[in-house]
């Protein structure tokens, strides 16, 4: 078993002529909490959908668990992989025609096929995890945000995955609903050994739970290292962000030409 | 525009077509080949033939009551003036199995059932519906795509059945309860006129037409833009394509049926 569940290694990445990675280097420690922050539009989540499969890198590489190659598997295999990883996305992504109980269960009545019992129990066991037992029998459209991302996140670890990636998991989030997330993926974290890559750019909720953290901008990664050391981090670009100063390298303006002579 | 830029254009557009089509139809073959899973998918097909069938009856039926009263009406006007009020049943029911029938139903099928497959998939592609199956190890062509095109291949052809059937009642309520034919004329004549051939072609184009609505329907959801803009241009393009090509399809259809 290898001491690093992710790896990417010089990966390049474009949508038509927008290219979004520029040869980026990044490791995830197994069994460790490791955020990766930035400005938005600089194609974190297209990080995680490349480490998970869903978009191909146009060079580079993710290597899963050591010696898997995600862009280069087959279908099937993809598959394969994806039973051990999950993703919690940014919407939640509930399925609107399925109660919470069964959205829940869905992976789990798709991959195995258990006795109907075990599967009750196994998904009022998830939904305990995130504190909404008693929100089973509620339909998606019913639950406020913040109770439709605790959903996905139980159905998130129904199958019990070894990493889990969460796109911007406190995005519009109340500070409750924030505290009650942090404390969650702390405890998923902790007491499942749950491997966590946690894109965000909420810097103070997101670093105080990482172990270790990139920071993101222009392509490439322009600091990394434990919180303390992103806080002191001292490039320019990389101190901008993380102070949230409004104009600095990362300009406040579109690139435009010239104001004057456009009026 | 320069006659170059107006050949460009047209090459464009060719190019787009050809793509389109060609992705339509690895969409299509990955959502239908492969192994099939019955006890899964079953249930998911019959709620889908709820979906897009059973809601769909009302509106057939009502639809095909309408224009079969309205033939039997224009019909036996026209008719009675040459005497021929005796042929009116087999107007009525060779003017609806040869193609009101099949296309309308297509057409109503098209917009009633077709629009809401585009939308709904549409929806569930921006709302990372469709990602998080996926991030599931679920292929959601095969959980989501697969069985609403089956359903709508098993349902259309019904509903036209449906259509055709009260159509030509509409006509005999018209010509025979309301302006006094006699119902063994009505009936004899048209069992003498219409042959095994005119149903069997009659379901012919109703499967084809039903490929046709469920494919494009289906395919522009898929690949809408997840934005309200793209889904409300992909559910009205679903209507318009699959409502012209019908309409073609049904044009070279007839051609190598009855020529």
């Amino acid at each position: 078993m290898s001491e690093t569940l992710v790896e990417i290694r010089d990966l390049s990445f474009a949508r038509g002529s927008h290219v979004i990675y520029d040869g980026i280097s990044m490791s995830f420690r197994r069994g460790s909490v490791t955020a990766v922050m930035g400005p938005s539009g600089t194609g974190k989540t297209t990080l995680l959908r490349l480490i998970g499969g869903q978009l191909r890198p146009d060079s580079g590489d993710v290597i899963y668990d050591g010696d898997i190659s995600i862009p280069s598997l087959g279908r099937d295999r993809l598959f394969e992989v994806r039973k051990r990883m999950s993703m919690l996305f940014q919407s939640g992504a509930l399925f609107t025609d399925m109660s919470v109980f069964d959205n829940v269960a869905y992976p789990i009545r798709e991959h195995f096929r258990l006795p109907e019992e075990l599967v009750r129990t196994l998904v009022l066991m998830k939904l305990e995890t995130v504190g909404l037992r008693g929100a089973a029998g509620l339909m998606p459209s019913e639950l406020s945000g913040g109770m439709a991302r605790r959903v996905a996140l139980a159905r998130a670890i129904a199958l019990d995955p070894e990493l889990i990636m969460y796109d911007e998991p406190f995005a519009g989030q109340d500070p409750i609903t924030m505290a009650v997330l942090i404390q969650l993926i702390r405890k998923l974290n902790q007491t499942l050994g749950i491997t966590s890559i946690i894109v965000s750019h909420d810097v103070n909720e997101v670093l105080s739970i990482a172990d270790y953290a990139y920071v993101v901008a222009d392509h490439h990664v322009i600091a990394e290292g434990t919180p303390e050391e992103i806080i002191k981090e001292s490039s320019p670009a990389a101190h901008q962000f993380i102070h949230g100063i409004a104009d600095g390298p990362v300009p406040f303006r579109y690139p435009a030409g010239d104001y004057l002579e456009e009026l | 525009m320069s006659l170059f830029d107006s050949v460009a254009s047209l090459g464009a557009a060719g190019i787009r077509f050809v793509r389109h089509v060609g992705e339509a139809g690895c969409m299509l073959f990955r959502a239908l080949v492969g192994r099939p899973e019955i006890k899964k998918h079953f249930p998911l097909l019959v709620r889908q033939i709820y979906v897009v069938g059973v809601l769909s009856v009302t509106i057939i039926l009502v639809s095909g009551l309408f224009i079969g009263m309205v033939l039997g009406l224009q019909g036996y006007n026209v008719l009675v003036e040459f005497k021929a009020e005796g042929s009116l049943g087999p107007l009525v029911a060779l003017a609806i199995l040869r193609e009101l029938g099949p296309v309308v139903a297509a057409l109503l099928y098209a917009g009633r059932a077709g629009s809401a497959l585009t939308a709904e998939i549409g929806l569930m592609k921006a709302t990372e519906q469709l990602s998080s199956m996926e991030m599931m190890a679920v292929d959601p062509l095969r959980r989501v795509v697969s069985p609403r095109f089956w359903a709508g291949i098993y349902s259309l052809p019904v509903l036209t059945v449906m259509f055709c059937v009260i159509g030509v009642y509409g006509g005999k309520l018209v010509g025979c309860d309301w302006l006094g034919l006699d119902d063994g004329t009505f009936w004899s004549a048209t069992r003498n006129s219409v042959d095994l051939e005119d149903i069997v072609n009659c379901m012919i184009k109703s499967a084809v037409f039903a490929i046709i609505v469920n494919w494009v329907s289906l395919y522009r959801g898929w690949v809408c833009l997840p934005t309200a803009e793209g889904i409300s241009k992909a559910t009205t393009g679903a209507v318009v394509d699959s409502s012209l090509l019908v309409l073609g399809a049904d044009f070279v259809l007839t051609a190598v049926m009855f020529n």
